[in-house]
């Protein structure tokens, strides 16, 4: 998105930043937090839980921008997601 | 609100209405009922009388709605109370289940009438006897008081109340609609003199707390909705915590202890009314209003020479086995009024059965029984 | 990331469920354990205090969520989820009591219940999951299942018409009536959070996904592919009528906050209908007394009646 101004004198605005966290062994390979997320950062990986399922992991983390919206609609509590505020420059 | 709720003094009162004071000075502040000829009046007084003492009462829409109504409210802390009759019971047999299961304290009033099914919703009998033991699926233990008149319906309530505090389980008082709605002298003690037993709490912290593990007695520590010990309790087959568990052993402590809670505390609950026993030839047997109509045929035996001797059960259930099988040694035999075609007399046979005959007079219900034919059955017992 | 830091993930909403009983036993692209993830955040952003929330369920799926949420939760017989709900609330006006039970439990066997407290206006919050089959017994028809589709019991396609959940609540009389799939989450726990604080009975129907039985049978996929078509098909609407959005195989589901009223709850009418009794009767003890002692002695005139043992 192209800015015109430079919001309060930052070369960019604030975002949130988010860190995913996976409980893997209680994931059971539903794909509803990678088909939900808004920015496509989640993926399927190929490595098998303990259960034989293949849990999600954050292929484009830098993308994540602490929605949660993962961690709402997963239906085992087995994704959430700590924000961590972007450095001010 | 009304502060002083508790009636006190001597009055002409309906059984029906007895009961519902009888409630009120044991402290019940929840009723949920549904309209059943004979029963009615009992919902009737409680709706008068509850809200005007910061209870609640609600008339629900059918009956199986009010026993599950009945133990949401013991969870939540009161002491609640249904009343209905015979087809009502059967609609609440299944929560009367989750009740022995989840061990819920509440009071289930039957004012027994005309049965099978619609029966004679105007008249009496007293056919429910087993259905009060044994009317939900399973194995638990069951606790039924059995009045034969207002005065007792009033005391007889406020004790089904401290049973079902003091052994955590739906309590049932199984009555007729003669005494439901007889009409008789009533005396009602000051609050001070009654004997109330509330539940026993626990005293544990939350993360301590395991809601079915009992104590020496069998019977595990309460603790209501809403005082922070966010515990679970279900119908399934459950261990301590109240989790639902599928295993064999989970059942035999679980179930088999719904059992025990009553048959090792049975000395304790059954309350049984003898006169005559010690020489006596012939027993009988009965209880509620036919106890009240064996009384003249009883004299009239003993002006005939027989040794006559009579036990009301005031408590049905648990049945006095001890006792029956005690006096079966000792006497020719039992003659068990009822005013059904044989149901305690099964009982009766049971544990009197080596040593002593029984014999039923029984009748279908719609009348009372004639004094002749229980003369009859006297004399036709002593003369074995 | 390594077994040792796995151990110490603690998910936020681990507070509010039982952890020794997770996993649940819910099925793969289920949507229950969304829902409930919904339900706790709605909770949290009610603000309400968890030690006064009591939760009830019937029998069923959905009837295992009083099992694994940490508050005060009571997993009762098939059906009668909201009579015990409304016995606890009576009996304890302080509570928030929710009642979170499935179609089948609370509209075919659990009806009846249903519309009387709906009519009555009960404040208790009931939250019904609408997977349009009986999951838990394999798969049988549900009041829900939409005409056509297949299910055990209907093996040449279901021939009953399904009941509008949101129809038959709104019309009962509740005074909250929402409906949403789970793939809204966020605007799920909105409206739980709404429900928590707001007196009346009030109504959520979650269209939730049943991977196992319904998707199944109607060659719906898995989970994810039935709440994916649950996405294409939503329209929100919150001005519906909510008598008119039924839910078929292929038509739109109209989903939004349909009634938001604020009439009167049960024991409000009580307390307004006891309001002069209260007064009138202040002396009660006292007149209850001497109306009895002059009803007893006006009957000692009648004598005859044996005294009998």
């Amino acid at each position: 998105m192209k800015q015109w101004e430079r919001p309060f004198g930052r070369s960019k605005p604030e975002t949130v930043k988010g860190e995913v966290k996976i409980v893997e062994d209680r994931c059971k390979g539903c794909g509803f937090c990678v088909e939900y997320c808004p920015c496509d950062v989640l993926e399927l990986s190929d490595k098998f839980n303990k259960k034989g399922y293949h849990p999600p992991y954050a292929e484009k983390l830098e993308e994540c921008t602490a929605c949660k919206l993962c961690e709402m609609i997963c239906p085992d509590f087995a994704i959430f997601v700590i924000e961590k505020e972007e450095e001010i420059d | 609100m009304i502060k002083k709720s508790k009636l006190r003094g001597e009055f002409f009162m309906q059984g029906d209405i007895a009961c519902a004071e009888g409630a009120i000075a044991a402290g019940c502040r929840f009723f949920g009922g549904y309209p059943i000829t004979p029963a009615s009046e009992i919902a009737e007084r409680m709706a008068y009388r509850l809200p005007l003492v910061d209870g609640a009462f609600i008339q629900y829409e059918d009956e199986i709605a009010s026993m599950a109504g009945i133990i949401g409210a013991s969870w939540a802390g009161a002491k609640p109370m249904t009343a209905t009759s015979g087809p009502g019971i059967s609609l609440m047999n299944e929560n009367i289940g989750l009740g022995m299961m989840m061990e819920t304290p509440c009071v289930v009033i039957n004012v027994q009438r005309g049965s099978p099914s619609t029966g004679l919703p105007t008249s009496w009998g007293q056919a429910d006897m087993m259905q009060a033991r044994w009317g939900s699926h399973g194995d638990y233990g069951s606790i039924s008081l059995s009045p034969n008149s207002p005065q007792e319906f009033f005391d007889l309530t406020i004790v089904a109340f401290n049973y079902a505090e003091k052994y955590r389980l739906p309590v049932f008082v199984v009555t007729d609609a003669v005494v439901g709605h007889m009409t008789e002298k009533v005396v009602i003690p000051p609050v001070e003199e009654l004997d109330i037993i509330d539940r026993k709490y626990t005293n544990k912290k939350p993360a301590d707390y395991r809601p079915y593990d009992p104590d020496d007695d069998l019977i595990p520590p309460f603790a209501k909705a809403g005082d922070g010990y966010r515990y679970h309790s279900t119908g399934l087959t459950h261990d301590e915590r109240g989790y639902p568990v599928m295993s064999e052993e989970c059942q035999r402590r679980c179930a088999k202890r719904l059992v025990d809670k009553i048959k090792k505390n049975a000395d304790d609950i059954i309350i049984t009314e003898e006169h005559d026993i010690e020489d006596a030839d012939v027993v009988v047997v009965s209880y509620g209003i036919s106890s009240r109509t064996v009384i003249p045929a009883m004299e009239k035996a003993k002006e005939k020479g027989v040794k006559v001797g009579f036990l009301r059960l005031v408590t049905v259930w648990p049945f006095p086995e001890k006792r029956i099988r005690e006096l079966s040694k000792k006497v020719k035999g039992f003659v068990v009024a009822e005013l059904n075609l044989g149901q305690v007399v099964l009982e009766v046979e049971r544990c009197a059965a080596k040593h002593a005959e029984t014999k039923l007079v029984g009748h279908p219900g719609g009348g009372m029984h004639k004094m002749d034919d229980i003369v009859n059955a006297i004399l036709e017992v002593a003369n074995e | 990331m390594s077994n040792k830091e796995q151990h110490k993930l603690e998910h936020p909403m681990d507070d509010l469920l039982r952890m020794d009983r997770i996993p649940h036993i819910w099925c793969p692209g289920c949507g229950l354990g969304s829902d409930v993830a919904a339900f706790a955040d709605g909770l949290k952003k009610a603000e309400v205090n968890f030690d006064k929330v009591a939760v009830v369920s019937g029998i069923g799926c959905t009837g295992r969520v009083a099992g694994y949420i940490k508050l005060d939760s009571y997993h009762t017989t098939h059906g009668r989820a909201i009579p015990f709900a409304t016995g606890i609330k009576l009996a304890n006006r302080d509570l928030t009591v929710f009642v979170f039970s499935g179609d089948g439990d609370l509209f075919a066997i659990g009806g009846n219940h249903l519309i009387h407290a709906a009519r009555r206006n009960l404040d208790i919050n009931v939250i019904c999951v609408n997977n349009f089959i009986y999951g838990m017994t394999g798969g049988q028809n549900a009041p829900t299942t939409p005409l056509g589709a297949y299910s055990s019991t209907a093996p040449f396609g279901n021939y009953e018409a399904p009941f509008n959940l949101v129809g038959i609540t709104a019309a009962a009389g509740a005074n909250y009536v929402a409906r949403w799939t789970t793939v809204q989450a966020r605007r799920l726990s909105q409206s739980i959070a709404t429900a928590a604080k707001k007196k009346g009975f009030c109504f959520i129907e979650v269209v939730s996904p049943c991977a196992t039985v319904f998707a199944r049978k109607n060659k719906g996929g898995t989970g994810l592919d039935l709440m994916k078509e649950f996405r294409n098909r939503t329209v929100i609407d919150h001005k519906a009528d909510p008598t008119q959005i039924p839910l078929t195989m292929d038509d739109e589901i109209v989903c939004g906050e349909f009634v938001n009223r604020e009439d009167p709850t049960f024991w409000e009418n009580v307390q307004n209908g006891i309001k002069d009794q209260v007064e009138k009767n202040a002396d009660w003890e006292k007149i209850q007394s001497e109306k009895n002692k002059r009803l007893y002695k006006k009957t000692l005139k009648y004598e005859g009646s044996r005294d009998i043992g």
